[in-house]
């Protein structure tokens, strides 16, 4: 039996050497496989069915003319404006939501990781809006925020206006502003998970160091750049990637607040009508692959930072 | 001379201290405008629906749990898809943490060769939009009989959280000290009995914040319990969807609804905050 010491040089080392090789080498992925499989076969095969149905002329609605299509509806895809729209309504919103709450994060956690009154409360409150569902979260700007005759919004704007006897402005937020409102709301959601992610980064800092700097006479600003950022960097990259994971999946938002109109449509939403509206499972399923194939794309530099930061981390 | 030396470290104190008064009274802000909307969204729940559609709003209005008994009663009664949504989460948590922990053994404490790889591909099918695999799921279910029932929603939930438990609980596992395990070997102790006294007590908080994790994520979830379930197997996200397109003056009701389908989340979510930082990080951050 080979012992745990090996555990440290493992990963990077090869195995034991002789014949216990095999059956240990068997031992120690048998643990291992009913997830590996598990997820293979509710992960992978899907995506082997969807690259299959999309080189057919597959609808629901017309189930006799059901047949191979070559490239078609890949053609289609490419020529569709909405899809061209959707692609950039995605990385709009991914964008926007990703780096101003990654924004607002940071100048919260920097807030919070000082002493003072109430510390534990203001944290709590901050936690608040993530931990409502986001179907919810959505309805709740939809209908009691954002709605221009009784939500809370216009509501403020009356009473504010009212202290000076002036007439308030009242706007239609969802009209006027369409994919600021999807955004604005889900920055009210992903800021306090970045604030977590980077206060706990803030108070793992070597404090000693700091204080060192301090007593040399470097200043707030001094620390901040060139100590707290760097320090920060791996949980900032941590945060949006997370972030980015979720936020270009997003379908609540887009299809609560806006139900995809008003050009706020992303690619989730987009595939989503194809498929559940138009029954075109052709189409539908080439839009997925197209949308896999980039994804794969902009994933292998995404998880070559992860990959990077892991290993910093140690082991 | 001696006199200047003295105040002016003084005087920069006393500055330093009102700019931190000043920093708390913004975070102070800052928390409550963060919060406001859920504060806004559990007081209008209690008022009355004419009370609740008041610009400017009515913030004093009396309260009444009006919102909560049309919300029960009025309608289709939410007490089988808040059921619904409580099994599909449970039962997937269940699921992913008994495939997880074997498999992240199988990556920390005794690992397979290639074990970063296999990390990767766990974390790569996390970033493979799901709209990708909602069609062929679609399109299974149909031919198998399965649309509109709660297991179908339990594997693909389990499928959707196993690659970030396994990322977690590897994490969590590698936090177990070498020296112990060696020493536990010599004492001739066993696996189970290794694992149980000296992998359990270590991990066992990094179990209870992946669960929580996976917990929420199921509990949250809407794009495939929409497309997949109908009336039987519907959970609550999906009846909070429904329930808004059938009603006129609504917004009391809306809220009652939003703030019960929240709860689970928020109350677990606050009683274990510490646990929720580790587990969205993927257990990255300690």
């Amino acid at each position: 039996m080979t012992t745990v010491a090996e555990k440290t040089s493992a990963g990077t080392s090869a195995p034991p050497p002789g014949v216990i090789r095999k059956t240990s080498a068997w031992a120690r992925r048998a643990p291992l496989l009913p997830a590996l499989i598990f997820m293979i076969v509710v992960t992978q095969l899907p995506f082997v069915a969807t690259l299959v149905i999309s080189f057919m002329d597959w609808n629901a609605y017309y189930p006799d003319e059901r047949g191979f299509a070559g490239l078609d509806n890949f053609i289609r895809v490419f020529s569709d404006v909405n899809m061209r729209d959707a692609v950039w309504t995605t990385i709009l919103l991914t964008a926007g939501v990703v780096l101003i709450s990654l924004l607002l994060g940071l100048g919260i956690a920097l807030l919070l990781d000082r002493k003072f009154r109430g510390r534990g409360a203001v944290r709590t409150m901050m936690i608040a809006p993530f931990l409502v569902v986001p179907v919810a979260a959505a309805l709740l700007w939809k209908h009691a925020l954002y709605n221009p005759e009784y939500g809370l919004f216009n509501g403020a704007l009356t009473w504010i206006w009212g202290i000076f006897g002036a007439d308030p402005p009242q706007p239609d937020w969802i009209s006027n502003m369409p994919l600021w409102s999807v955004i604005f709301a889900l920055v009210w959601q992903w800021t306090p998970f970045m604030m977590l992610i980077l206060l706990a980064g803030l108070q793992g800092r070597p404090l000693d160091v700091i204080e060192a700097a301090r007593i040399d006479g470097a200043n707030g600003w001094q620390i901040f750049r060139s100590m707290t950022l760097p320090h920060l960097r791996q949980y900032l990259e941590l945060g949006a990637l997370l972030g980015s994971i979720y936020i270009v999946q997003n379908f609540d938002a887009v299809f609560t607040i806006t139900s995809g109109g008003l050009g706020t449509a992303n690619l989730p939403y987009t595939i989503y009508t194809i498929f559940y509206n138009a029954h075109d499972y052709g189409r539908a399923s080439a839009a997925a692959v197209i949308v896999v194939i980039g994804t794969i794309i902009i994933a292998t530099f995404a998880l070559r930072t992860v990959s990077s930061l892991f290993r910093e981390e140690g082991r | 001379m001696s006199a200047i030396a003295t105040t002016a470290p003084a005087a920069v104190e006393k500055k330093k201290s009102r700019g931190a008064a000043w920093l708390s009274l913004l975070a102070w802000v800052i928390g409550i405008l963060f919060v406001l909307p859920v504060v806004w969204m559990v007081l209008t729940s209690f008022h009355g629906e004419s009370d609740a559609a008041q610009n400017p709003p009515a913030v004093f209005a009396p309260i009444t749990l009006e919102g909560y008994r049309e919300f029960f009663t009025g309608g289709a009664s939410p007490w089988p898809p808040l059921l619904n949504s409580l099994t599909a989460s449970i039962v997937s948590t269940a699921l992913v943490l008994l495939l997880s922990i074997p498999a992240a053994y199988a990556l920390s404490i005794k690992p397979v060769k290639k074990w970063t790889d296999t990390l990767f591909f766990f974390l790569s099918t996390k970033m493979l939009p799901v709209v990708a695999g909602l069609l062929p799921l679609y399109l299974f279910a149909q031919n198998a009989g399965l649309l509109d029932n709660i297991w179908l929603l339990i594997v693909f939930y389990t499928s959707m959280n196993l690659p970030i438990a396994v990322w977690m609980m590897r994490s969590f596992l590698s936090e177990v000290p070498v020296e112990m395990l060696e020493a536990a070997q010599m004492d001739g102790a066993n696996l189970v009995k290794t694992m149980r006294s000296v992998i359990a007590p270590v991990v066992m908080p990094g179990i209870a914040a992946t669960a929580l994790i996976c917990f929420i994520f199921s509990w949250n979830e809407l794009l495939f319990a929409r497309v997949l379930t109908a009336t039987v197997a519907e959970t609550a996200p999906v009846f909070l969807t429904s329930f808004v397109t059938s009603q006129g003056l609504f917004l009391a009701q809306l809220c009652a609804a939003a703030f019960v389908v929240s709860l689970p989340v928020l109350v677990a979510g606050f009683a274990a905050q510490d646990k929720l930082v580790q587990g969205l990080s993927l257990g990255s951050v300690k």
